[in-house]
């Protein structure tokens, strides 16, 4: 069964920020339908792998492919044009740390604003559309309001939904709770379980361990710039083979333990 | 003791109602000229080319950093000579103000788009959105509205500096004035008339734009 390619493919990617290598030979593959968790130490390049991914980051060396779209980046080569950027982006949802909602627009327009300014849906097409992914995240009743008067899980899953309207191939996730109040967290999980659970093919950067193992096929461990360990959640997270993995996990094994 | 005389005052009134209508013409065209060359200097200034940068940036410093009085008095004399261009005094006066509050507006205008969250951008890339796209749905939305109250005190001055093309008889409030001061002999009163006249106009301005202040400055 495995003959099919997978969703993403990542090969020998590299990303410097002047003398400072952030990304060193990353190799990565997502199955269509497969959930990664990406789980590293500060600093170890996750954001960027992650912002790879969309080309939010252009890499400087190395391939990546998304679906039947394929980049390959190199010194030789021209790096895309912003057309060809913005044509491939439309096909990755991501999801932000700080949601990064559009707070001069309401609920509804911001889940709009994409399907009918990028993809240019007819506006009922487009009002439908954003209905019915504010409905999957629960939030139809909040279509009116503005961003601001909104619960900060309440505004991520605004987010989620936003990304989602587009209908995206794959979702990326950076620390998609790491900025909401404990209590708030639960929501935004569930709607990203939910999401799991229906197929879509998901990298999360998460500092969520239990949710990782949980809801995530494969844990990813980065540490400065490397893939250190890559294997099925559980095993990964629960019998770390590296050093380095176990040390980073030794905090929640602990936290784990003492309850 | 001076005899103050302000019946000269009603004798010109259609000389100080000409030379108003003359001023506030000329203020809308240099706000909506200011406002553009304001447009197009900020997004050179934002540019990725760095040769539109430090042209806009030359541009700008020139007339930030030079008195408006001698832009005026070039634009009129100096560019027929050097350039063979002949204006009129109108055109003259409508290209220096534009180029001067130009560059003050660029500024403005910069630094509103520079204060909005990168985030936002990003967010909108992660969209699909084109930088030109996401600079219009997203990014100018959010600025301008932060802008306003800069915008409008720099056309408060724009309408005061307006008093400057009476150098090159343009015929506005202060050049009608003149006029009056040197028939009446009653320079006094005249001058204090044309000052009221500005006050009169700009005063509800400037209120308007503290009470904007203050109301964005509540929402923040
Ligand atoms: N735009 C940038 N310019 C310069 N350096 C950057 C830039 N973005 C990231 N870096 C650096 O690259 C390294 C990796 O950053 P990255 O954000 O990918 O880490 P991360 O694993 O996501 O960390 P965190 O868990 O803190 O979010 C860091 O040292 C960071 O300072
Ligand atoms: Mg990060």
């Amino acid at each position: 069964m495995n003959t099919s390619l997978p969703m993403i493919e990542i090969t020998a990617l590299r990303k410097s920020y002047g003398d400072l290598e952030v990304l060193k030979e990353i190799n990565l593959k997502v199955e269509t339908g497969g959930v990664v968790s990406l789980i590293g130490p500060s600093g170890s390049g996750k954001s960027t792998l992650l912002r790879c991914i969309n080309l939010l980051v252009v890499p400087d060396d190395g391939a990546i492919r998304v679906g039947k779209t394929a980049f390959s980046f190199g010194q030789a080569l021209q790096p895309p044009r912003s057309r060809t950027l913005a044509d491939f982006r439309s096909r990755t949802g991501m999801v932000f740390q700080n949601f990064n909602l559009f707070p001069h627009m309401s609920v509804l327009e911001n889940v709009m604003e994409a399907p009918v300014h990028v993809r240019r849906l007819p506006k009922a097409a487009a009002r439908d559309m954003a209905m019915t992914q504010l409905e999957k995240v629960g939030l139809a009743d909040r279509a009116a309001q503005m961003p601001e008067t909104l619960s900060g899980g309440q505004k991520q899953r605004v987010a989620i939904a936003r990304a989602l309207a587009m209908e995206p191939e794959v979702m990326l996730f950076d620390e998609a709770t790491s900025a909401l109040d404990p209590e708030l967290v639960g929501e935004v999980l569930q709607t990203m379980q939910k999401l799991a659970s229906d197929g879509m093919t998901m990298v999360i950067v998460t500092h969520e361990i239990a949710f990782a193992r949980d809801v995530a096929d494969r844990v990813v461990f980065m540490r400065d710039g490397y893939v250190v360990e890559d294997g099925p959640a559980r095993e990964v997270i629960e019998n770390p083979k590296s050093e380095a993995t176990q040390s980073f996990l030794s905090h929640y094994h602990k936290a784990r333990s003492a309850h | 003791m001076y005899e103050w005389d302000f019946s000269v005052i009603y004798q010109y009134r259609w000389l100080f109602l000409q030379g108003l209508g003359v001023t506030i013409a000329f203020t809308i065209a240099i706000i909506i000229g200011g406002v553009t060359f304001g447009l197009v200097a900020s997004s050179c200034l934002l540019s990725r080319f760095r040769l539109l940068r430090v042209v806009a940036l030359a541009f700008i410093e020139v007339f930030r950093c030079t008195p408006i009085l001698v832009q005026l008095v070039w634009a009129y004399y100096a560019l027929p000579i050097l350039a063979g261009v002949e204006m009129t005094p109108v055109t003259a006066s409508l290209l220096a103000l534009s180029c001067y509050g130009g560059s003050f507006y660029a500024e403005i205008i910069r630094g509103g788009i520079v204060s909005i969250d990168p985030g936002q951008s990003e967010a909108a890339a992660a969209l699909g959105m084109t930088p030109g796209l996401a600079m219009r749905r997203i990014i100018l939305p959010q600025a301008l509205r932060r802008m306003v109250p800069a915008l409008m005190n720099q056309s408060i001055l724009q309408f005061k500096n307006t008093s400057l093309v009476s150098v090159l008889a343009v015929p506005d409030l202060v050049y009608q004035g003149q006029m009056v001061a040197h028939d009446s002999f009653r320079p006094l009163e005249t001058y204090t008339a044309v000052a009221v006249g500005y006050f009169a106009i700009l005063f509800p301005l400037t209120l308007y734009v503290r009470h904007r202040e203050r109301v964005s400055g509540a929402k923040r």
